[in-house]
């Protein structure tokens, strides 16, 4: 496996000393530098963090030391991971100056491996929404074509990766955070089971559905960086040991895989997606893959199941925000309710208020039963409907995302067409799912189409060796079109 | 009309353990303001709660304790407000799910008091108002706390009164919390309603809230209930509401009203996983407890022949009582044990805080080998205390003062020719004696323990003198 994916190729290029760390940093930072101008996939660089960790990776690799598969990987975080030192504000106005006093549970890890930091990407406030749009710096652009969004809410680790101002970063995904916006990128976005990755350190916006995971340029980058995060956390009690490593079953045959296709995933999308995606189960098929259809009629629940609890539990997350203990507290007030209020409604922007005030009513007493109560009982429901599908399938073949990259400002205009977008990549949040996204090709627009595979809890060896078997066979249609050009 | 006061209580009990319920910040009381803290009882973004597990197992005693079940499946909930001493904006409680239900408290005068549910939950911080600013505290932050929440049983403040110390007595004996009320690590709300004496039906109630001394808590529900009679007895009606207790004016008043009912938006924590409390854990946890301090107190009465007031005292404090019973065992003074612990031990520990540590010079074992010195007739009755004195200063044996001249018996011989000595020097007191005034022995007694340095055991030298004034 040694030979697939950038961050080996990477790794390859320092370990034989064709390039020190230093070198690289330098050459990525420039970029990074030069190109958001045009990308805003950065809301912050930190120079300064990542020269003293190349400065240590060229000594160790002169001292002969043996180093972790991400030492001296420029990479990047998405701005709701905790890094102590380093401004971490969830693209919100209401957290700009917070500057963490700990580290998320992810970063130690990353830190401790000799990951290099080139800076903090930019996201849709506080995760919400799907096209970075909601940023308070405004949104990150997709590499493919600037008048069209990155995606959201992890556009600015997509924007950052497509576009190499990072080898890979650290998004986190609620609803399709980071599935969605690597595929309006043409790039490789992994959500882990829930469990499998702490969430220590993450700001939180809806607990329950919140997982970090990697957005990487290959299926075997997206394995090699969920091996170096997935592991138990004592600090996460939702926290799990039963990971297994991925990178090392790469590359056994999926020959009498089945590969289920529900077909309510497929109802109502755009016919050049569509075609895109029937293209890939081909390839699937021609590499031995059983095609299983059936159907899953409670997956037209998700949307209101989704933003039900994930609006309930935000509204209670985002409750600390009051300007007391940081954060921008309003100039003008005369009390302290006032003093509260008038910080959150100027710190907040629109999609974020609309989202605490709809999780506000859903809990409110004389709603909470016919909301919040019958949400949960049907997040139950689609639980068991998956349970279900995977004594038939070993893994679900779906669209990411029914549509391409919109253009800027499109949502802007309609925030339930928007929500709408979301339907192909909730379901697995809801049911605490691994799920992967890999480009499978293009639209009539010329821009990336994603294919979600989705697996069992805890099948993530299974999971990512099927993408990485389709990622190989598809390859030289899908890739050498994506390949835009770094570290060669 | 008569009217009979109805209360019920909630009690909040801070838990003696070393660390907070969700982080391992040290739950020390007091300390330089938010200095006991760390991003996580501090609600910083990105932060996550994680159970100390010794707060279940200290909750799971308490229900032990209070005959409650134990649920097998309990979880943790938000409630959502918005205060400043709160970080995180909402306090992480138990909802509809608590660890403990269907518990009881028996009082002297035969009633029970059921106790409806024990949950556990977190401290908030504390509010400090100092030169026109308000500063938040967060040592609190994160206490654990167990809220106790009885049924609307109790019909006096005698009851009242009785069963929160009978709770206090309990909770500090299993070792649970230390139940200090000045220090705020037991605090009550307190329901009260009237209704007509003999009416079933309960009549709307007020709850007082946070009353953390005794002395309030009486006169908040003595005002209470006269303020609710007199409202009912004019024709008015009780309103539904929160009172706060004012320690100047004595008088409860109205601190909402009805219109901005708290609507909490409880649900459930998702940070957090279900609690499980599995037979075993709790048996585990059953057989670890000590004696029920109710039986003790029973058995203190049968077994050593204490008055219940003594034993009570003893009881308070359960290293007191293991004291006691480690000194007394095997002994036939079991009283003169408790004697020397209830007198010269407790005359030296001047708080209830160097009760509850306890830390005297004489070990039980020490105490034990005065008491059988006693029961051996090596040494009376009216030396142990002396003795006792010499031990709590010097750390020493009661055998390595035995020797001591002081100390020494006395032989009968010498007690005779003192005793005839006093008799001829008290002339005047002898002829009082022999004229019938018996009270003139005293005085004559009183000299002889003078001339003894309270050697002569004094029932012995009275019989003597008795049997010399005769002649
Ligand atoms: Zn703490």
């Amino acid at each position: 496996m040694e030979q697939h994916g950038l961050i080996s190729k990477i790794g390859g290029l320092l370990r034989s000393g064709e390039i020190s760390c230093t070198e690289l940093t330098k050459k990525y930072l420039e970029t990074a530098e030069q190109e958001n101008g045009r990308l805003n996939a950065y809301v912050r660089l930190t120079p300064e963090t990542a020269l003293k960790t190349a400065a240590e990776v060229d000594r160790k690799l002169s001292a002969g030391e043996k180093l972790s598969p991400l030492a001296g990987i420029p990479m990047t975080l998405k701005d709701n991971i905790s890094t102590s030192g380093i401004e971490t504000t969830c693209c919100s106005k209401i957290l700009q100056g917070y500057v963490p006093i700990y580290d998320a549970t992810v970063w130690s890890i990353l830190k401790q491996q000799d990951a290099v930091l080139i800076g903090k990407t930019n996201m849709d406030e506080f995760a919400m929404g799907s096209s970075c749009e909601t940023s308070c710096f405004g949104g990150a652009k997709n590499p493919h074509n600037t008048e069209r969004v990155a995606g959201g809410s992890s556009g600015g680790v997509a924007s950052a990766v497509a576009g190499n101002l990072a080898a890979f970063g650290l998004g986190s995904d609620t609803g399709g955070s980071i599935r969605q916006p690597a595929s309006f990128c043409g790039i490789v976005g992994f959500k882990p089971t829930y469990g499998a990755v702490s969430r220590y350190g993450l700001i939180a916006y809806a607990s329950s559905f919140d997982q970090i995971g990697p957005i990487t340029r290959s299926v075997a980058d997206a394995a090699l960086v969920y091996d170096a995060i997935a592991q138990y956390d004592p600090m996460d009690s939702t926290s799990s040991d039963k990971a297994a490593p991925a990178f090392s079953s790469l590359g056994k045959d999926i020959r009498g895989l089945k590969i289920g296709v529900p077909k309510e995933y497929y109802d109502g999308i755009r016919p050049d997606v569509k075609a895109a995606l029937e293209n890939a189960l081909k390839v699937c098929q021609s590499l031995g893959a059983e095609i299983v259809e059936f159907s899953m009629p409670s997956i037209k629940y998700s949307l209101p199941v989704y933003y039900i609890l994930a609006c309930a539990e935000a509204s209670s997350n985002l409750g600390r925000y009051d300007g007391i203990r940081y954060g921008t507290l309003t100039e003008h007030y005369a009390d302290r309710d006032e003093m509260i209020c008038r910080t959150r409604s100027e710190g907040f922007g629109a999609e974020v208020k609309r989202r605490i005030l709809l999780g506000t009513y859903v809990l409110s007493a004389g709603y909470y039963d016919a909301f919040y109560k019958k949400a949960q009982n049907l997040r139950g429901t689609l639980v068991k409907a998956f349970e279900d599908a995977f004594s038939r399938c070993d893994v679900i073949a779906a669209p990411t995302v029914p549509m391409t990259a919109f253009p800027l400002n499109f949502t802007a205009r309609d925030a339930v067409e928007t929500y709408l977008t979301d339907i192909c990549t909730v379901p697995v949040n809801i049911a605490g799912l691994p799920g992967i996204s890999v480009p499978c090709g293009f639209g009539s627009d010329s821009m990336p189409v994603g294919l979600q595979l989705i697996g069992a809890r805890f099948s993530e060896p299974a999971l990512l060796n099927a993408a990485f078997q389709y990622e190989q066979a598809a390859g030289d249609d899908v890739f050498r079109a994506l390949e835009t050009g770094v570290a060669r | 009309m008569n009217y009979e006061l109805v209360c019920g209580l909630e009690t909040h009990v801070e838990l003696a353990t070393k660390t907070k319920i969700f982080c391992s910040c040290t739950t020390e009381f007091g300390g330089e303001p938010n200095t006991h803290c760390c991003p996580i009882c501090i609600g910083l973004p990105g932060t996550l709660p994680k159970l100390n597990r010794a707060v279940v197992e200290y909750a799971v005693m308490a229900g032990l304790a209070t005959n409650c079940e134990i649920s097998p499946v309990s979880k943790m909930d938000r409630k959502n407000y918005v205060y400043p001493d709160l970080p995180k904006a909402y306090q992480i409680s138990q909802y509809d799910m608590p660890l403990c239900r269907n518990g009881r408290v028996d009082l002297s005068n035969g009633r029970r008091i059921r106790l409806n549910r024990i949950h556990i939950e977190e401290d908030a911080g504390k509010l400090v108002h100092e030169r026109g600013n308000t500063f938040v505290d967060y040592n609190r932050g994160g206490v654990p706390l167990i809220e106790i929440v009885t049924e609307p049983d109790l019909r006096s403040i005698a009851e009242v009164e009785e069963y929160v110390e009978k709770l206090q007595m309990i909770l500090r004996y299993i070792g649970v919390s230390d139940c200090k009320m000045q220090e705020g690590s037991l605090r009550c709300d307190v329901n009260v309603s009237v209704r007509p004496a003999g009416q079933e039906a309960f009549g709307t109630r007020a709850e007082i809230k946070n009353m953390n001394s005794f002395a309030h808590m009486v006169k908040a529900i003595e005002y209470e209930y006269d303020r609710q009679v007199d409202l009912l007895m004019s024709g008015e009606e009780v309103v539904q509401e929160t009172r706060r207790y004012d320690e100047e004016s004595g008088c409860t008043e109205g601190m909402r009203g009805k219109e901005d009912a708290d609507d909490y938006r409880y649900f459930r924590e998702p940070d957090l996983v279900t609690i499980r409390i599995t037979d075993e854990m709790r048996e585990t946890l059953r057989a670890k407890m000590p004696e029920d301090p109710q039986k003790r107190l029973t058995r203190f009465g049968s077994d050593y022949g204490l008055p219940e007031a003594d034993a009570r005292l003893l009881i308070e404090h359960r290293r007191i009582a293991d004291y006691f019973e480690a000194a007394a065992k095997g002994t036939k003074n079991p009283r003169a044990a408790a004697n020397c612990i209830l007198g010269q031990m407790f005359a030296r520990l001047g708080s209830e805080a160097e009760k509850e540590r306890f830390d005297v010079a004489v070990s039980p074992e020490r105490l034990r080998e005065l008491i059988l010195l006693l029961d051996a007739g090596k040494i009376r009755m009216n030396l142990v205390k002396s003795t006792l004195e010499k031990m709590l200063d010097s750390g020493k044996p009661a055998s390595d003062f035995l020797n001591e001249k002081d100390l020494a018996g006395l032989s009968a011989d010498d007690l005779k020719a003192i005793c005839e000595k006093a008799v001829a020097e008290n002339e005047a007191a002898a002829a009082d004696y022999r004229a019938g005034k018996g009270k003139a022995l005293k005085a004559i007694l009183g000299s002889v323990m003078k001339a003894t340095r309270g050697r002569a055991d004094p029932q012995e030298a009275e019989r003597l003198l008795a049997e010399l004034l005769k002649k």
